[in-house]
């Protein structure tokens, strides 16, 4: 019994891994409705970045987080306003493929750097350290971390999006970007801000995974396919909605990994087009997929 | 007053001339196996297998206005098809081609009910999804060979190597001349007036009484068709077969990029495309990832710089069409008054968005 309860708060945790994952996604799409191919490729690129640092250096991987997701902030806003602005439109063609060919560009480049071999971030004590809840069931410590800064991200993006003068110009940019254009927004900055704060989030995560697993170049791909799945299940529009469908997507290949070593990717794939047969609008939809 | 006959031109200079060139091309390579060597006769068959390939991807995405990043799922799904029917069942390989079409249909019938509740770019990563999904049910299945494969060679090896060879060639050629075709008569035909339409305008289709559902759903199904054969043909070319092989992203990848280089929503530019894909691999594929970058790199900035690709911008220089698949008015001046001008009046529909 108390297998399959650690087996599901595994899967819960995760969640939060996967929330910071599907964030970013969910961001870029909410905000300037196109979807990221290489939103996965820069989660690994900035994982790789970390690696980069820590491996010479002996830094401490937590202080890493304050140089790279900057970093990768800082590049986002670039490429959004040098590269990804020119293929927005009607035609939802351009962003996809220019961000496909990115994607390949990233993985080949991160391979011709760092080889095939994989590597991860080293977590130190933390990353075997764990609080027990009583009898044989326990939670780790660091995925209780990443869950607490997972909650901390969407808390903080709820309130810019509320609450502030960024969060409305974000949301009337979303809604008709010409008469926000009219009302005196420039799209084109607040379009390179959500960009940066998509990829700040999204370096976040990918430090996160590499804390906890090997990552190798090619890994970028399934982490969109994840992000994805999260946002979908979660309902579009939906911030704290991510944060369920990570959870669900979690706890779904927890089980189906415990069922059978083959299976828990698959699984957490079938949880979502189960999910698509019976709610194709996400279990919280708050916005209409125009 | 001059009194003016309007005909209707479907059919240009270019396409003549295109077409006498088509002939002698087809005739080339149905001799091939007598006076090509085994090498160029196995380029000429790749060469062949990602046209049909790319003229799937055209077809639902330059036409249909269906943004897919997951055909490796059709393809890998026709690889397989060899194991089961071909290894197991022991049906003759080439017979394996056409049945692998029809099970491509049959398959993407309820993955197109599924994916039709997501729209446009949702819809593009969920077919990525479901192609993952075809791929891990084929690695967890042992009888298949599970994750790492299985050699196919025995479904082949009762054939004598030329007529393999040769077969496999003529294989190739009915796809990769019969996609082309296939596309070229389907959008001359009323459907391809609705296809043109949609891909155009959806609502504007929708009001003037076009299903566009239907239109993208009969797409989805012959693209997916098209790319099991095509599927099919290639793992007979190979000989192993593996989930990662079979389901490759890279298929994906081949298509993206011949059809956005050579020209998206054209039916030439699938071919163009494919000719300098196969270009640019001869002279850069001995540098591995370097190439990939290129690639990458050369994709993204077409998409920007020239988003219609190379026989878009060739067909609107010279005003070009191998494959009219418009409806031209000309109003030609009665014949007594001798004067040869035929201004071309309007041209309907069939340029490239």
């Amino acid at each position: 019994m108390s297998e399959w309860i650690n087996t599901l708060l595994q899967g819960l945790l995760m969640g939060g891994l996967y929330a910071l994952f599907a964030t970013g996604l969910a961001l870029s799409f909410g905000v300037m409705r196109m979807i990221n191919i290489a939103h996965g490729d820069f989660a690994i690129l900035a994982a790789y970045a970390a690696i980069a640092i820590v491996e010479p250096l002996g830094w401490n991987p937590f202080l890493v987080l304050f140089l790279v997701v900057p970093l990768m902030a800082g590049f986002g806003y670039v490429l959004q306003r040098v590269i990804l602005n020119r293929t927005l439109g009607q035609d939802i063609l351009p962003p996809l493929l220019v961000t496909f060919g990115l994607s390949i560009v990233i993985q080949n480049l991160l391979l011709v750097q760092f080889s095939a071999d994989t590597r991860s971030l080293p977590a130190g004590l933390l990353g075997t350290a764990s609080l027990s809840l009583g009898g044989d069931v326990a939670v780790g410590v660091l995925p209780l971390i990443t869950m607490l800064v997972a909650l901390a991200v969407l808390g903080g993006l709820q309130w810019l999006f509320s609450a502030t003068a960024l969060g409305r110009a974000f949301r009337a940019a979303s809604d008709d970007s010409e008469t926000a254009r009219l009302m005196g927004i420039n799209n084109r900055h607040i379009y390179g801000v959500a960009m940066a704060l998509a990829m700040g989030i999204v370096a976040l995560a990918g430090i996160f995974l590499a804390l906890r697993a090997n990552i190798s170049p090619a890994d970028g791909p399934l982490r969109l396919l994840y992000a994805f799945e999260a946002v979908i299940i979660g309902g579009l529009g939906s911030l704290w909605g991510t944060l369920a469908g990570g959870m669900i997507l979690g706890v779904a290949q927890a089980i189906g990994l415990k069922a059978d070593p083959g299976w828990g990717i698959l699984a957490g794939h079938l949880a979502f087009l189960a999910v698509l047969v019976v709610r194709p609008n996400g279990l919280f939809p708050r916005t209409r997929d125009r | 007053m001059d009194t003016f006959t309007p005909s209707i031109e479907r059919s240009t200079r270019a396409s003549q001339i295109g077409l006498v060139l088509a002939v002698l091309l087809l005739l080339a390579a149905v001799s091939a196996p007598w006076w090509a060597e085994r090498s160029s006769q196995r380029l000429l068959t790749e060469f062949l297998y990602t046209v049909a390939l790319a003229q799937m991807w055209n077809l639902m995405c330059g036409y249909g206005g269906l943004l897919s990043v997951g055909q490796q799922g059709f393809v890998g799904l026709g690889g397989y098809c060899l194991v089961v029917l071909g290894l197991q069942w022991g049906i003759h390989p080439f017979l394996i081609v056409p049945l692998a079409g029809v099970l491509g249909a049959l398959v993407a019938v309820p993955t197109a009910a599924l994916l039709f509740r997501l729209r446009g770019a949702y819809f593009a990563v969920g077919t990525w999804v479901v192609a993952e999904v075809f791929r891990l049910l084929v690695a967890n299945t042992a009888s298949v060979g599970g994750g790492s494969g299985t050699s196919i060679t025995r479904t082949v090896s009762g054939i004598p190597a030329w007529w393999r060879e040769s077969s496999t060639l003529w294989l190739a050629l009915a796809l990769g001349a019969g996609a082309t075709f296939a596309v070229y008569a389907l959008l001359r035909s009323r459907h391809g007036l609705a296809l043109t339409a949609v891909r155009d305008s959806e609502p504007a289709a929708q009001s003037l009484g076009v299903s566009v559902t239907r239109m993208k759903w009969l797409v989805y199904i012959a693209s997916a068709a098209g790319c099991s054969m095509v599927g099919a043909l290639i793992f007979i070319t190979k000989l192993r077969i593996s989930p990662e092989a079979a389901f490759s992203m890279d298929w994906s990848a081949a298509m993206f990029f011949v059809v956005i280089i050579g020209g998206i929503g054209t039916i030439e530019g699938p071919l163009v495309g494919t000719v300098i894909f196969f270009v640019l691999r001869e002279f850069l594929s001995d540098y591995g990832s370097w190439y990939l970058i290129v690639l990458g790199c050369v994709a993204v900035g077409f998409m920007l710089w020239i988003p219609r690709g190379v026989w878009g911008l060739m067909s609107s220089r010279f005003d070009l069409r191998f494959f009219p698949v418009q409806r031209r008015v000309r109003l030609a001046p009665a014949p007594t008054r001798g004067v040869t001008a035929a201004p071309v009046v309007a041209a309907a529909t069939g340029d490239a968005a």
